[in-house]
């Protein structure tokens, strides 16, 4: 599966397809949002993405942890690291939309100080990773702190925000996913274009270094 | 009942009696709280509220910090392999939580005390804030037990507990200082219940958390 390259394929094409809908397509009129609300498939898209890659990161962690699989622990390690760099993408790209939508790049919004505390446990997680020698003991105690982080990571990104009062929609108990606040052409680009998209590039460029990975135990080249 | 409560009573036992006999260790944290409660002192005066709430806090984290790591850290290999022979890990983690939060609670009323001493106590509620403080401080702790075990497994390096904790412990700090403006004000506020509320979930699901995962830690 990881060889096969249909779907490698398959997400070009929903890339492609989301840049050229995304920037061509129509859009619905809101104020002050206007032409700006394009990013929702970037910015909230590359954000599925990373929750996406850190559920399948921690389900890696868990396996592992009840079956000392080492091709686990490889593939949660990797998902992180994915996770990681959709992670910094997505808060690069919610800068440059809060810097035109809300006046300033950083604003301390409830989700954005919930996903930089979730790149700052994932950080944490491979500094973990690395300040131990021995390969069982450094996967085992990192499967263990990746589980630990994920659950109480989960509160912080998703119950918090929606808690208190908020710049992003949803704060103060509203449903950040309304459906008045984008139309269908948006949400037919966003989930048959974007969210799949962006996701499977993700899972592509993982696969990739998973099998550097497999190579490397295989042959016992450090790579 | 009987049955977890008695081995949890006897680790938690052991480990106030180690307290009592290398006092060593309790008087280094005790100094550390006194000096940096004076530096801080020496640097800001007599802040205001808002400055002075959270110097608290954060002085909160660097103490629970400092204690809990010494708690695991002081600990040899050949000590911890005789725990794994004779008790549960559930037992041992349930105890040292119970430990550090006991701990905590100590120090948390000697470091408020300092602070009411040094840099003023200016506030509406009080006793309010002496319960939200020891509220906060159990919570803290529980967190840092965890990630102790954890760092005392990855090069008994407390700088890595640090590191690891941090980021984590940063929802339930803001929820802490939120809740403790609440005291300074004069007027109650009505979201104080749910934030005590949504905290004491906090603190329920790392303590379930360490139970299940802390057993993965133990074989080693």
């Amino acid at each position: 599966m990881l060889r096969k390259n249909w779907w490698k394929i398959l997400s070009i094409v929903f890339l492609l397809y989301t840049f050229i809908a995304g920037f061509l397509g129509g859009v619905p009129a809101k104020p002050i949002l206007n032409e700006t609300i394009r990013n929702l498939y970037f910015h909230v898209a590359m954000w599925f993405g990373m929750m996406i890659f850190f559920i399948v990161s921690v389900i890696y962690s868990v396996r592992y942890l009840r079956n000392n699989d080492p091709i686990a622990d490889v593939y949660a390690t990797e998902f992180a690291r994915t996770g990681i760099v959709f992670g910094v993408l997505g808060l690069l790209t919610g800068s440059v939309w809060a810097k035109y939508a809300w006046g300033a790049f950083w604003s301390n919004d409830p989700k954005q100080l919930g996903a930089a505390i979730a790149l700052l446990i994932y950080l944490a997680y491979f500094i973990l990773r690395n300040s131990m020698t021995d390969l069982d003991k450094s996967a085992r105690i990192s499967a263990v702190y990746n589980v630990f982080a994920f659950a109480m990571l989960f509160p912080t990104i998703w119950i918090m925000p929606r808690l208190v009062e908020s710049l992003h929609p949803g704060g103060m108990g509203k449903n950040p996913l309304d459906t008045k606040d984008i139309d269908s052409r948006m949400r037919l680009i966003f989930w048959f274009g974007a969210v799949p998209g962006w996701t499977l590039l993700g899972v592509w460029i993982t696969t990739l270094r998973i099998r550097l990975q497999r190579f490397s135990i295989k042959y016992e080249r450090h790579v | 009942m009987q049955k977890t409560f008695r081995p949890v009573f006897s680790l938690f036992k052991k480990d106030v009696l180690l307290e009592f006999r290398q006092q060593y260790s309790f008087y280094g944290v005790l100094l550390y709280v006194a000096s940096t409660i004076f530096v801080l002192y020496l640097a800001m005066g007599q802040p205001e509220n808002m400055v002075w709430n959270g110097l608290f806090w954060m002085m909160q984290l660097f103490i629970c910090v400092n204690a809990v790591a010494k708690t695991f850290l002081q600990e040899g290999r050949g000590r911890q392999l005789y725990f794994y022979s004779i008790c549960s890990p559930v037992h041992f983690i349930i105890a040292r939580m119970i430990f550090n939060a006991a701990l905590m609670l100590l120090l948390n009323a000697i470091s408020l005390g300092l602070f009411a001493v040094l840099l003023g106590y200016s506030i509406s509620h009080p006793w309010t804030f002496f319960g939200i403080s020891c509220f906060g401080s159990v919570s803290i702790s529980l967190v840092f037990s965890f990630l102790a075990a954890i760092a005392s497994r990855a090069q008994q390096n407390a700088a890595l507990m640090a590191i690891l904790g941090f980021p984590i412990i940063i929802p339930q700090l803001m929820l802490l200082m939120r809740l403790s403006t609440m005291a300074f004000s004069d007027v109650f506020q009505s979201g104080l219940t749910s934030i005590v509320l949504l905290l004491a979930c906090f603190d329920l699901l790392v303590v379930m958390l360490s139970v299940i995962l802390f057993p993965f830690l133990w074989k080693d």
